[in-house]
């Protein structure tokens, strides 16, 4: 009997050891970074920000608004603009007049996210609308089904799909980790998603609409995957860890595993991002804090009101 | 089948920068130490200056400064400790074991309370970083506090049939690697099971020990339970042969271990020690790699390399050696070293000139027997006592880099190409301390480790500690184990409940 | 007719030896008549023992407990089939044979009976706090030094050997000086009870000639003896050469107390191995 398909391609890419890999990243978070580093990785972390908002009630106004953050983080301390705002396909025309020419990029989830669970015609049809209506980079979710049922020569065909539908615009490949569920089988899909994609092309943790998001965890085996990748083969490949990282401590954390996988290459928006919504304001607020020297108040920055 | 093209043995022409872009800044740790200019010998419940009036002086590694006077104890103040403890005996050992307990829970408690700041002063006075002693050496001494507290009331379900009597006064002598650590192991289950104390710390790292005390006062420790004498080789051969000593506990060199061994035979003092070692660290190739490189890193530079179960050996399946070389390599870009108190510090300082002189003359030793070296390009303080993380390729089983314990920043290189070739090499020591072994599959796992004549096993991992887990060596690695109930049992005497028969 | 009378050898590897040095010492009756010439054995006589001992011990700290157990047993079996010639051969004026021969038996079976067992006792599974499987089993030290007491020539001879053997060490014991027939029969027995041949190796001879050696052999990595304390300081120090240790115990003892059933003696010879296994998928 032949040996399974993910027994095989592990067999080519090596296994992870689950309990070494979290040992590995539990020393992430003891990185001390203070003063000069601080700013400069708040800045970074900015500037790699997808701002997202993916919503059943998201309207062209909720879209704008979005926008004028994304242009606009805060009005104060010279900051950079985000890397892009991210939103549903039907969304996208409605960014295009606030973001184009501006640097900040569109990018959607199409590809029926999150779900993945339409037919393939349907999903590259919504992709090609998407880049029409100007998104210049796509987030699509694997069809873990195939993967799961080792069925990978199809899930790597669907991606090559979508590659060719994304046409000029940068693909970013969801892996949703937490329907993966082991660090094998992040590890595997990494690989089959890095061998069909473009340099400058992403991997993606999740959806963000799952009870797991990213994780130190989950991303150190796909930083590793990059690693061996690019090692392997020149090509880079561009990494987003999205959902859960909501605060400045968090996002530092994930760039400080960055910086010592993949070191100071992958450290700018074209090779990192984080999806994220609320992670922004944290970011803004502790770069406030920095430049003042006074801890703020949440209602400082726009679209934050918690608290009292 | 044809033969497929791995990814996991490419030639790596590319390499990945680890530059300054995002450089972080100095991150000293300010938690002030609160260190004596001239500390006291703790004998009695009393910090009282030693009868030899003599005192010397304690330096701080990172950058060679004197940071302390550390009294210099002679015959006769060692004789006024175990004196001490010899009074103390009657009422601790008879205190219910609940109540001992107690007194370990608040000790645990007060090492946490003071965390911080006994972490400062074991980076100051040792020079490891100060993320290890906070992070590692001050939990763990708590957490082994915390565990033997929990037994002291437990005893007589630690051998079924027999009970744990205590056995006296029990001296203690203990290295410069983990002081606070290494005296958590030997006080608490001393403690827990009735005895009494003389302890002795490492002539280099006396000061937390002494800082110890102020803990053990305000614990209420009932006095002369514990008694702390500093001082060298001398003061330490007086505790050992103090002729009121019943056990003797030693952690430290395999040369002293033997000279204490011969000096009490003849006695009917008990003894164990916990001695030197020269670890393998076996890979396979079916190893999960990045894990293994991160289990590599931490077997050999965790502590600077001074670690007696250090996995200063590397052996590496031939067909993943490179592949292993490179890969280590890479992490040691990544790896910072520098001054202990910087809280990103990866490698701090080394213990001692004498000791840094030790490695140097080692790794000078394996260049002239033809071992390859490879260090990463790191800058290293002009002050204090540093050495870079070092790698040895092309290393044979006969060069005194792969057998004798260097007890630095030192890894020796070797490769294999069975697993029996693996285990052979592995055993070819006079040491049995302690072994790693990577391999992504179980059944490999455990038939491996039950080859491996080592006391300690890690597999998928190293230099992991925990106070429920026993920990000691094979062969000349030394006699008895700390942690666990198997520690226990070295510190009391097992007497037989009636039995029916 | 005139009996065949039996040449007295040592059991060393599965194999009947004279001493490689040729020499004999003369064993007498109570009365003062000769009985036979028992094997002075020397230093290499002991060296060879070791030698032989670690040709065996391995193969028999791989058998199951459950085989180890059984082929215990069936050395009880053995002793008790003789039990008549053996309990002559331990008659003394003072006190007849036959009850340190029915003891024996019943300690045989009693360590027979721990083979399967006192890893349950002395092994544990350990809570750590980090996600591993850690667990810690005993394995043997390997190849034991036994110096029996005078008296007792097979009790206590027995009572050294039996914890060592059950949990897989090989020994090599040194009979007796001047009651040493006993343990040429244990030879003997021990020949035909299915224990591997090397892993209970019987030196006949004098004490005094192969104490040091016993002490400083770093290949032996435990000694259990009874000792004088002048005896007991010289294998002490020799034992600090190999960190090797030492289980003494005092001549004057009661072999025949029951405190001697107990697992701990076989810790004793055992070393504890802790394995951290991970746990993850």
């Amino acid at each position: 009997m032949p040996a399974s398909s993910l027994r095989r391609l592990l067999d080519d890419i090596g296994t992870v050891d689950a309990t070494g890999i979290e040992e590995r990243v539990a020393h992430y978070p003891t990185r001390s970074i203070k003063k000069q580093a601080k700013t400069f990785g708040l800045k970074l972390a900015v500037s790699m920000v997808d701002l997202t908002t993916l919503e059943g009630k998201d309207t062209p106004g909720k879209i704008a608004s979005l926008c004028r953050k994304a242009l606009c983080p805060h009005p104060e301390g010279d900051l950079p603009r985000v890397a892009a705002v991210c939103v549903y396909p039907s969304m996208v025309r409605h960014a295009v007049p606030h973001v184009q020419g501006t640097g900040v990029r569109i990018a959607s989830v199409a590809t029926a996210f999150p779900s993945g669970q339409a037919p393939l015609k349907t999903r590259l049809a919504e992709v090609r609308q998407a880049v029409a209506d100007g998104a210049d980079e796509i987030d699509m979710v694997i069809n873990r089904g195939a993967f799961l049922a080792g069925e990978f020569a199809q899930m790597q065909d669907e991606i090559a799909a979508v590659v060719e539908a994304c046409g000029e615009s940068t693909l970013k490949v969801i892996l949703e980790t937490s329907e993966l569920e082991t660090y094998d089988n992040i590890r595997a899909a990494s690989f089959l998603a890095m061998r069909v994609i473009r340099p400058g092309d992403f991997i993606k943790t999740s959806t963000g609409k799952t009870s797991a998001n990213a994780t130190l965890g989950n991303q150190q085996v796909m930083l590793d995957a990059i690693r061996d990748h690019f090692l392997a083969t020149g090509v880079e490949i561009a990494m987003k860890p999205a959902g859960g990282i909501k605060n400045a401590k968090q996002a530092l954390q994930f760039l400080v595993a960055v910086k010592e996988t993949l070191g100071d290459a992958w450290l700018r928006p074209s090779r990192y991002r984080f999806g994220a919504s609320s992670l922004l304001n944290d970011l803004l607020r502790q770069l406030e804090t920095q430049r003042t020297g006074a801890y703020q108040a949440p209602w400082t920055f726009t679209e934050d009101s918690s608290g009292y | 089948m044809p033969a497929k093209k791995s990814s996991r043995s490419k030639t790596q022409a590319r390499e990945l920068l680890f530059g300054d872009l995002w450089e972080f800044d100095p991150a000293p740790e300010s938690a002030p130490a609160h260190l004596l200019d001239r500390y006291k010998l703790f004998i009695d419940g009393q910090h009282v200056a030693p009868r030899s009036k003599k005192y010397f002086d304690t330096l701080s590694p990172r950058d060679g400064r004197k940071l302390s006077e550390i009294p210099l104890a002679n015959a006769a103040d060692v004789d006024a400790a175990y004196q001490a403890a010899a009074r103390a005996f009657p009422a601790w050992s008879k205190l219910p074991g609940a109540e001992r307990g107690k007194y370990l829970f608040r000790i645990a408690r007060l090492l946490q309370d003071r965390s911080r700041e006994m972490a400062v002063a074991e980076t100051l006075d040792g020079g490891k970083p100060i993320k290890e002693a906070r992070d590692f050496d001050l939990p763990m001494a708590a957490a082994h506090f915390f565990y033997h507290a929990g037994w002291a009331d437990k005893l007589h379900y630690v051998a079924p049939g027999c009970r744990l009597a205590p056995l006296g006064v029990v001296g203690q002598v203990i290295p410069w690697n983990f002081p606070l650590l290494m005296l958590a192991w030997k006080i608490a289950p001393a403690l827990a099971t009735g005895n009494t104390v003389v302890l002795k710390p490492a002539e280099t790292t006396s000061i937390t020990a002494l800082k110890f005390a102020t803990i053990l006062e305000q614990a209420g420790l009932p006095r002369g339970v514990v008694n702390i004498v500093t001082g060298a080789g001398e003061t330490g051969a007086a505790v050992v042969n103090h002729s009121t000593a019943a056990k003797i506990a030693f952690t430290g060199s395999t040369e002293v271990g033997k000279i204490i061994q011969r000096s009490l035979a003849g006695t009917s003092k008990r003894l164990t020690l916990e001695l030197g070692g020269k670890a393998a660290n076996i890979v396979m190739e079916d190893a999960p790699l990045d894990q293994a490189v991160e289990g590599i890193v931490n077997g050999i530079f965790f502590n600077q390399g001074h670690v007696c179960c250090a996995g200063s050996r590397l052996l590496v399946q031939e067909g993943i050696e490179q592949e292993i070389i490179h890969r280590l390599k890479r992490r040691l870009a990544t790896l910072r070293v520098g001054d202990p108190l910087d809280k990103n510090t990866d490698v701090g300082a080394i213990n001692s000139a004498e000791q840094l002189s030790r490695i140097q003359e080692l790794v000078q030793s394996g260049i002239d027997e033809g071992a390859g070296i490879y260090q990463p390009s790191c800058p290293l303080p002009s002050q204090g006592f540093y050495h870079a993380p070092t790698l040895f390729t092309g290393v044979a089983q006969s060069h005194r880099i792969a057998r004798e314990e260097i007890f630095g920043p030192v890894l020796s290189i070797l490769t294999f190409r069975t697993p029996e070739e693996a285990i052979e090499k592995a055993n070819n020591t006079c040491f049995g301390l302690s072994a790693g072994i990577w391999t992504d599959k179980g059944s490999k796992i455990l038939k491996m480790a039950s080859a491996l004549k080592a006391g300690v096993v890690w597999a998928n991992t190293y230099n992991q500690f925990d106070p429920s887990s026993p920990f000691g060596g094979y062969k000349q690695s030394g006699l008895g184990r700390e942690g666990g109930k198997h520690g226990l049992l070295d510190y009391a005497q097992l007497q037989p409940l009636a039995t029916e028969l | 007719m005139l009996p065949i009378t039996k040449t007295p050898k040592c059991y060393v590897g599965g194999a009947f030896i004279r001493s490689e040095s040729g020499r004999v010492y003369p064993l007498s009756s109570a009365s003062g008549e000769f009985l036979a010439h028992i094997p002075l054995c020397s230093r290499k006589d002991l060296r060879n023992a070791v030698e032989a001992a670690a040709k065996a011990g391995p193969g028999w700290a791989r058998r199951s407990p459950y085989n180890r157990a059984q082929i215990l047993y069936r050395l009880a079996e053995m002793l008790e089939s003789r039990s008549a010639e053996m309990a002559s051969a331990l008659t003394t004026p003072n006190s007849p044979g036959e009850i340190e021969v029915r003891t024996t038996i019943d300690r045989i079976v009693h360590f027979a009976g721990w083979a399967d067992k006192y890893e349950q006792v002395l092994g544990s599974v350990n809570p750590v706090a980090s996600s591993h499987f850690n667990f810690t089993v005993t394995e043997p030290v390997g190849i034991v030094g036994i110096l029996a007491p005078e008296n007792s020539p097979l009790l206590a001879l027995m009572t050294l050997i039996l914890p060592a053997i059950v949990a897989g060490n090989a020994v090599v014991a040194l009979a007796s000086e001047s009651q040493p027939y006993p343990a040429i029969l244990l030879g003997e027995l021990l020949a035909v009870s299915d224990l591997p041949g090397g892993v209970v190796n019987l030196l006949t001879g004098p004490r005094s000639e192969m104490l040091s050696t016993f002490a400083t052999h770093e290949h032996l990595r435990a000694l259990a003896a009874t000792a004088s304390p002048e005896e007991a300081t010289q294998l002490q120090a020799g034992a600090a050469e190999s960190i090797k240790r030492v289980v003494l115990h005092d001549p004057a003892c009661d072999w025949a107390s029951p405190h001697h059933h107990t697992p701990y003696a076989i810790r004793d010879f055992t070393e504890a191995k802790t394995v951290w296994h991970p746990v993850g998928a």
